[in-house]
């Protein structure tokens, strides 16, 4: 039996807007092994992007606790939990959120900024990720110069660059036609199986979420291992 | 941290338009923050270099120019003495009186009346001055109604021109020379023989004395003699200070009324620097949202949009300065307020006021960058992420 690399621990999330608070995540408690692939899915607002920013550090539950790779994130403070995700969290997004000004190798380089790697290690990295998503020959073009795919891959690139613990993925495919979808989906199974890689995705689209090994489903709050609407 | 700041710089280039008008406003200001100290530092430059270090100035107590001074002959006589001043190779003493007179001429161009210093000046009046150079003619002779005038007085008022009549104290001056004191107050004066310049004027007395010491260090010790001698009791300064407090009036109030505007239109600048650099983080929400979330920290996002408002400020000053070195090749006539004569002095741009100048651009880009970069800093991950 695998070591979990995420435990989530009766965490709750409530936003307030104006006087009123909506409570988003009910005390949500599972775990997610090392080396899974896990597909978190649900209707419009049931809370599964605000599951995966908690899980990513990059929001704070209002209570319980998020322990990965055996460090509380909940505990950190925002420069620690900064410096955290830094070396852990490989995130993909929805519209890529590739830097507009930057190359495919400067976007995927980005991260190891933050390591203490130098030029040319840093160097041998980026050609490594871009490698693995089969962008070599696109390395001095800049985001709006690559189709929606490959934007996706380079952020894909950028997630793996640093060898994160876990890779977090809103909506990878939500963005892209058939065919590029079909590509990412791929990379993202090649990442899983091939690298061990941790994947978190959320997403709306079962075709999508079939590629997962677990698929875990959030209504109103709630998580559950079944969809609680048989339309989804 | 070379590529976030490659980050700044390209999103600068990619925002064209915006980054053009903001540095053309900045530009602007530093133009005029320059041109201003330029001209205060030209005038400066032309009074300050129109004296000579070795040389002393005799005025009357009180009396801070030579135009409103008045020397008695018996004093003069008693400085003539002094075993401090310098002798030349013929064995005579490099000592002048002189006497200072404003006549009205008119320019030669507008016909407008403008005050002229004419000056008396003695056989070693010239000696005393080696900046003065003959370009056209001869010196005046002594005895007779002769004037050398000056490269500025030559080429902008009338009867000034080699060999012209010009007509005050009830006589006829023949302009015999025009001399050039390069980029010195003595170019807008009229010179010629002290006792001719006093039987015309009626003076019964000089204006100033003027001499070289023998060694520079004494002073003090001729300061003294001058000004503690009961039967001298005048005021004695180095030329060099004498001309620099002529300035320093003048200076100042350009300085006040340009500093004053420079002011104003650097507050607009700085409003426009601060629009800019809200928009570019509104428009870059995303962006900040994706680098905080990839671990850079707060001051990282800071420090990026403050280097991408300082670069504002810095292309903007270099703009504006290189726009103000151009007014080096104009040339200013105007009134001296406290000799109340034409005075000639051209914007003159020092490493000074470079250094001024590119502080005050980075000044404005930093108060103008500071806000939008503090609120860039500060905006929460979430929902910067939800703005792509």
């Amino acid at each position: 039996m695998k070591e979990p690399v995420v435990s989530i621990k009766n965490i709750c999330k409530a936003y307030q807007k104006g006087s009123e608070t909506i409570p988003v995540i009910h005390d949500i408690t599972f775990d997610i092994i090392d080396g899974d692939f896990l597909s978190l899915m649900g209707p419009s607002g049931s809370g599964k992007t605000t599951l995966l920013n908690l899980i990513a550090g990059i929001d704070k539950p209002d209570c319980g606790e998020i322990i990965v790779s055996g460090i509380n994130i909940t505990r950190l403070s925002e420069s620690e939990l900064s410096r955290w995700r830094a070396i852990n969290v490989g995130f993909i997004f929805q519209f890529y959120n590739l830097i507009p000004v930057l190359t495919a190798f400067e976007n995927v380089e980005l991260p190891l900024l933050l390591s203490p790697l130098s030029k040319s290690q840093r160097r041998e990295h980026v050609i490594s990720a871009l490698r693995v998503v089969d962008l070599l020959d696109r390395i001095d073009h800049k985001p709006k110069e690559l189709s929606g795919g490959q934007q996706q891959r380079v952020a894909i690139a950028r997630a793996i660059v640093t060898d994160p613990a876990i890779i977090v993925a809103d909506e990878p495919t939500g963005d892209l036609d058939r065919k590029s979808a079909t590509d990412v989906l791929n990379l993202m199974t090649r990442l899983n199986d091939e690298f061990g890689k941790t994947i978190i995705m959320v997403t709306h689209d079962m075709r999508a979420a079939k590629r997962a090994k677990t698929i875990k489903y959030l209504d109103k709050g709630y998580l559950n291992d079944s969809p609680a609407n048989t339309d989804l | 941290m070379k590529l976030i700041l490659l980050y700044s710089l390209r999103n600068l280039i990619a925002r064209r338009l915006t980054t053009t008008l903001t540095t053309c406003g900045m530009a602007l200001v530093v133009f005029v923050f320059a041109t201003v100290l330029m001209l205060s530092e030209g005038l400066k430059q032309t009074l300050v270099s129109t004296g000579e270090y070795n040389n002393v100035v005799v005025i009357r107590k009180g009396s801070n120019v030579d135009v409103q001074s008045a020397v008695e002959k018996q004093k003069a006589l008693l400085i003539e003495t002094l075993p401090e001043i310098a002798i030349d190779e013929d064995g005579n003493r490099l000592f002048a009186k002189e006497v200072i007179v404003l006549i009205v001429m008119p320019k030669r161009e507008t016909k407008s009346p403008a005050n002229i210093v004419i000056r008396g000046i003695d056989e070693k009046s010239v000696r005393l001055r080696p900046q003065v150079r003959l370009i056209e003619g001869r010196l005046p002779n002594f005895g007779l109604n002769e004037v050398i005038v000056g490269k500025s007085i030559s080429e902008r008022f009338e009867g000034a021109l080699l060999g012209d009549k010009l007509r005050f104290a009830m006589r006829d001056w023949t302009v015999v020379g025009i001399f050039d004191a390069g980029n010195r107050g003595y170019n807008s004066e009229i010179w010629g023989d002290v006792n001719q310049m006093m039987q015309a004027f009626k003076r019964p007395v000089y204006s100033s004395v003027i001499f070289r010491l023998k060694d520079s260090k004494d002073f003090d010790v001729v300061k003294s003699k001058i000004e503690k001698d009961p039967r001298i009791s005048l005021e004695a300064k180095r030329e060099t200070r004498y001309y620099e407090e002529q300035s320093e009036m003048m200076s100042k109030f350009l300085k006040i009324l340009g500093l004053s505007l420079t002011t104003i239109f650097s507050i607009g600048a700085i409003i426009g620097a601060m629009i800019t650099m809200y928009s570019a983080v509104a428009n870059r929400q995303s962006e900040i949202g994706t680098l905080r979330a990839l671990g850079f920290q707060k001051r990282t996002v800071l420090g990026a949009f403050l280097f991408e408002s300082l670069l504002l400020g810095v292309i903007g000053g270099i703009i504006g300065i290189i726009m103000s070195s151009f007014t080096q090749y104009i040339t200013i006539s105007t009134m001296n307020w406290q000799t109340f004569s034409q005075l000639t002095f051209s914007f003159t741009l020092s490493l000074e006021i470079v250094i001024q100048s590119m502080l005050f651009a980075v000044f404005m880009g930093l108060i103008g960058g500071m806000l939008p970069a503090i609120v860039a800093s500060r905006k929460n991950i979430v929902s910067s992420l939800r703005s792509a």
